[in-house]
């Protein structure tokens, strides 16, 4: 069983709230997948439109809610949104996101390490979203990260494991749970991540934006367990040649 | 006087806790939000003795979709 912090997870499946075309779907989605951890973002009250209650779609006990800090551009601001989302949400949890580019959303290192830091002294469970850097994750250990996020590519993108060199090094080294998150595209993906050892995987949009995205949710919680499963199990070395299945029956005369 | 919720500008007559703001003025839901004012977080357990002052920028934020 996966512990982050003192919480105990029995999916390593983590999943996003964003980008799904309704909230009907969203919420039966989350709930195929099998996850207990959802993330949330913030954002202002809008005072003259009414506005659809995300929170009731989750109101389930199996789902943990993870705000994140997207849209803040520097560790003073994540430090505040975290606070933020503190009181609305009345968790301590907190996916820690900076960043100030949107082409790529590439994760601001320095100030993903100061927020962290200071977000940890200040009582908060973090989780920081960060480049694929094993120097990095273990910076982010000594400030007191509950498990580091790095991506697999950029976020939404679809393109998978493309840091996979740089996963295999954090995972081999980290102690605190790795979470892969990001770029996560198909559930082979999810499965692969899973199979090299990742603690859990966090995915949205290729649920959210599937045809289908309820019956994808329960491919990715397929996929995982598959993927996990394999990692327990140990898979078998990779050879340069061929290493025969059958044994050589000597059936026919040279 | 004159404050500000989420850049919007209100006119409040009298004196108005940050409470008073949601239940009366605003007239929103309290659960599932956050509130700080000049980029402070006022806490909820706060949310009654805080009193606005003229000036006042008041910002409300909840939870919205996001990955």
């Amino acid at each position: 069983m996966l512990t982050i912090a003192d919480k105990v997870f029995s999916s390593r499946l983590f999943t996003g709230t964003g980008k799904f075309s309704s909230a009907e779907i969203m919420e039966n989605a989350l709930l195929a997948s099998g996850s207990e951890l959802v993330t949330v973002a913030l954002k202002r009250v809008d005072l003259k439109a009414a506005e659809d209650d995300i929170l009731s779609r989750l109101n389930y006990p199996q789902f943990n809610l993870l705000p994140n800090t997207s849209g803040v551009r520097n560790a003073k601001e994540a430090v505040f949104a975290a606070q933020m989302a503190r009181e609305a949400l009345e968790t301590n949890w907190v996916k820690l996101e900076i960043h100030p580019d949107p082409k790529y959303l590439m994760p601001d290192p320095i100030e993903t390490l100061k927020a962290t830091e200071q977000l940890a002294k200040l009582g908060f469970i973090v989780l920081p979203y960060i480049h694929a850097d094993p120097v990095l994750c273990k910076h982010l250990e000594d400030a007191g990260t509950a498990a580091v996020m790095p991506l697999g590519s950029p976020i939404g993108s679809n393109k998978g494991l493309k840091t996979i060199d740089f996963l295999e090094i954090i995972i081999s080294q980290s102690n605190v749970p790795v979470i892969v998150d990001a770029g996560i595209g198909s559930p082979s993906d999810a499965a692969k991540a899973m199979e090299i050892g990742a603690d859990a995987v966090l995915v949205n949009t290729a649920i959210a934006v599937s045809r289908d995205p309820v019956k994808m949710a329960e491919a990715f919680k397929i996929a995982v367990i598959a993927g996990r499963m394999a990692f327990e199990a140990q898979l078998g070395s990779i050879n340069s040649y061929a290493v025969s299945s059958s044994p050589l029956t000597s059936f026919l005369d040279d | 006087m004159e404050i500000t919720v989420n850049h919007q500008p209100y006119s409040i007559t009298g004196s108005c806790s940050v409470i008073q703001l949601l239940t009366a003025v605003l007239q929103i839901p309290e659960s599932g939000i956050a509130v700080a004012v000049n980029q402070s977080v006022v806490s909820k357990s706060d949310w009654s003795a805080y009193h606005l002052q003229p000036g006042d920028q008041v910002m409300l934020i909840k939870a919205t979709q996001g990955g």
